[in-house]
């Protein structure tokens, strides 16, 4: 750990496992059996019509289509998660971070820490996702295994601008505006339950915009087989992009709130 | 490195603004290896704007402070790796247990877990949460947790700790216990830095402390210096009938050095107590009270600042 990111943002980490240690079971248990019931209800259940009427999306049977779109769309929930509520907790109610603050740990190290805690839970749920997925026969090929980062790196796009907008909050009253006005039409348009080009032009344009419909395409990319290095890369970039723009504007604004 | 002679804490013409607000207006102190200095003033003086600079994690504005010799600016870092804070308000960690919030803050001075769990045992002996190892803080009392705070500053076996109103809010006797562990680690060479509205606090902790008013220091001594130079030896305290009040104004001229009127009694500062009862009486004034006492910091505070310590 130590290697990869600086010592004193592995504290940061680390508390973060200690907190989580109390919770875990639960927490995976939800991981597992959201997909499962979203890729039994939706995959097979609304599936079964969607295949009659139409044969599948895009030649492949609507279970295929769903589920990688899926797992992008939940690691931007994650990352939502983790990072307004628990993070504006850690400014404002409990103030953890004055508390790091006062210690040898700098800001820096706790934006890199929160930001490598986060990239560890998408990881877990990614993971067992995956494992749902094998399980219904949707991902089959080595390849289909590199969506797990693909969705992780997906949901960092969303984690750190989100880091650095929870850390200009003075409250969480803003908080539930942004999950009712990006996240769950996102979820629910972003490209991971009916393709794209079936919203009216503008949002089409507005829905690429997003961090969502590149996690989405690369996702079930990699797990149908069917994406094109170019295409791969184009994706990758757009991610890339928000993950470390979002990064370079959290740290000062974090700065800003704690340094006083 | 600062050797033995150098002040521990340094600060000259030290300010803190926040906006228009001057919070520290440029104040001047040294702090030596192994003292017990307090910070004493009524609220909004600037105690805790200071000690959060002291504590690096309050830029400076203007003015220099040095700590251990470094600068904060640059060396923050290193600085409160030395240190122990405990801060106004807790900030430990509801989620965790009691013994968690020791051990995870250990690790956050690269402490190793072993060696963490080891000196938490000791510490919850040392403020006697031992009991309470393995509660969530969130089910301590207030006196407990502002323990476990202090408990949690020296996990690091600081060279100074910094302590922002350590006893406010606690019982007589966790008061005491608290005494009684920082005049302990005073012992070790520990160098302690607090604030407290606690005359007796003052007297019991501090070798040397400051009186800060309105963000400015106004004096500074040992606490007996203090006494001497802004009270007297004796103070003569009268408690008078509600009704009788209103004719004290000038009934008192002349009785003693200085007269200071306050909402339930009047001080009359003295250094012959029993004079100026004789004094009051031979004016025909029947006080329901008269006790006659040392000079005390109180006084001291009540004459730099005109407010009580404790409001
Ligand atoms: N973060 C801040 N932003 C703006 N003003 C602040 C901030 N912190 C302190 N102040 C102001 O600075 C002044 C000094 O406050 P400070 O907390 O240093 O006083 P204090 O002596 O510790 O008082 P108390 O005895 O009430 O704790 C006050 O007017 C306060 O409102
Ligand atoms: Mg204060």
């Amino acid at each position: 750990m130590a290697t990869v990111i600086p010592a004193g943002a592995a504290r940061v980490v680390e508390h973060n496992a200690l907190v989580f240690r109390r919770q875990w079971r639960g927490s995976l248990t939800v991981s597992f059996f959201t997909p499962l019931f979203f890729i039994a209800s939706m995959g097979l259940g609304l599936g079964s019509l969607v295949n009659r009427s139409s044969g599948g999306v895009g030649g492949v049977p609507y279970i295929d289509f769903l589920a990688p779109g899926l797992l992008a769309a939940t690691t931007m929930q994650t990352a939502a998660f983790e990072c307004t509520y628990p993070i504006l907790g850690k400014i404002l109610w409990d103030r953890i971070y004055e508390a790091m603050l006062a210690t040898p740990l700098k800001v820096r190290d706790v934006v890199i820490g929160e930001v490598a805690w986060v990239t560890l839970r998408m990881l877990m749920v990614a993971t067992i996702f995956w494992i749902v997925m094998a399980a219904f026969g949707v991902a089959h090929t080595p390849e289909s295994l590199l969506a797990i980062p693909a969705a992780t790196l997906s949901g960092l796009a969303f984690a750190t601008p989100l880091i650095a907008f929870t850390s200009t909050q003075k409250n969480d009253s803003v908080m539930g505006t942004v999950f009712r006005l990006v996240i769950t039409p996102l979820f629910l348009f972003g490209g991971a339950f009916f393709p794209i080009s079936r919203l009216p032009f503008v949002l089409q344009g507005v829905a690429w915009a997003t961090p969502l419909a590149h996690g989405v395409a690369l996702s079930r990319g990699l797990v149908l087989g069917t994406i094109a290095m170019p295409e791969a890369a184009l994706h990758l970039a757009v991610l890339l992009v928000y993950v470390v723009a979002g990064g370079v504007i959290a740290l000062p604004l974090l700065r800003r709130r704690l340094i006083k | 490195m600062a050797s033995d002679s150098t002040p521990l804490i340094s600060a000259r013409g030290l300010g803190k603004r926040f906006g228009e607000l001057v919070a520290v207006d440029g104040i001047d102190f040294d702090v030596a290896r192994g003292e017990a200095f307090g910070f004493l003033g009524p609220n909004g003086a600037g105690k805790t704007s200071t000690m959060r600079m002291i504590a690096c994690v309050s830029p400076v504005t203007s003015g220099s402070l040095t700590i251990f010799g470094e600068n904060p600016a640059t060396r923050g870092a290193e600085i409160r790796a030395r240190l122990g804070v405990v801060p106004q308000a807790d900030t430990l960690d509801l989620e965790l247990t009691v013994r968690e919030n020791l051990i995870i803050f250990a690790r956050y001075f690269d402490i190793s877990w072993a060696e963490g769990r080891r000196r938490a045992d000791e510490l919850l002996e040392f403020v006697q949460l031992k009991e309470r190892s393995k509660d969530k803080v969130d089910d301590l009392s207030g006196g407990m947790k502002r323990r476990l705070t202090i408990a949690r500053a020296l996990i690091n076996e600081p060279d100074l700790l910094l302590l922002d109103e350590p006893t406010t809010g606690l019982d007589p006797q966790a008061r005491h216990l608290v005494w009684d562990r920082l005049y302990r680690l005073k012992q070790r060479g520990v160098t302690l830095v607090l604030t407290t509205h606690y005359m007796d606090e003052a007297e019991q902790l501090c070798d040397r402390l400051v009186v800060m008013d309105k963000a400015k220091i106004v004096a500074e001594g040992t606490p007996r210096e203090l006494i001497e130079k802004y009270s007297t030896k004796e103070v003569l305290e009268l408690r008078f009938p509600v009704d009788a009040r209103p004719m004290l104004d000038h009934t008192l001229d002349g009785l003693a050095d200085r007269v200071e009127v306050l909402a339930d009694r009047v001080l009359l500062y003295t250094s012959d107590g029993d004079a100026a009862v004789a004094a009051v009486h031979s004016r025909g004034l029947r006080p329901e009270t008269a006790l006659i006492r040392r000079g005390t910091l109180e006084d001291v505070f009540l004459r730099l600042t005109g407010r009580s310590l404790v409001d």
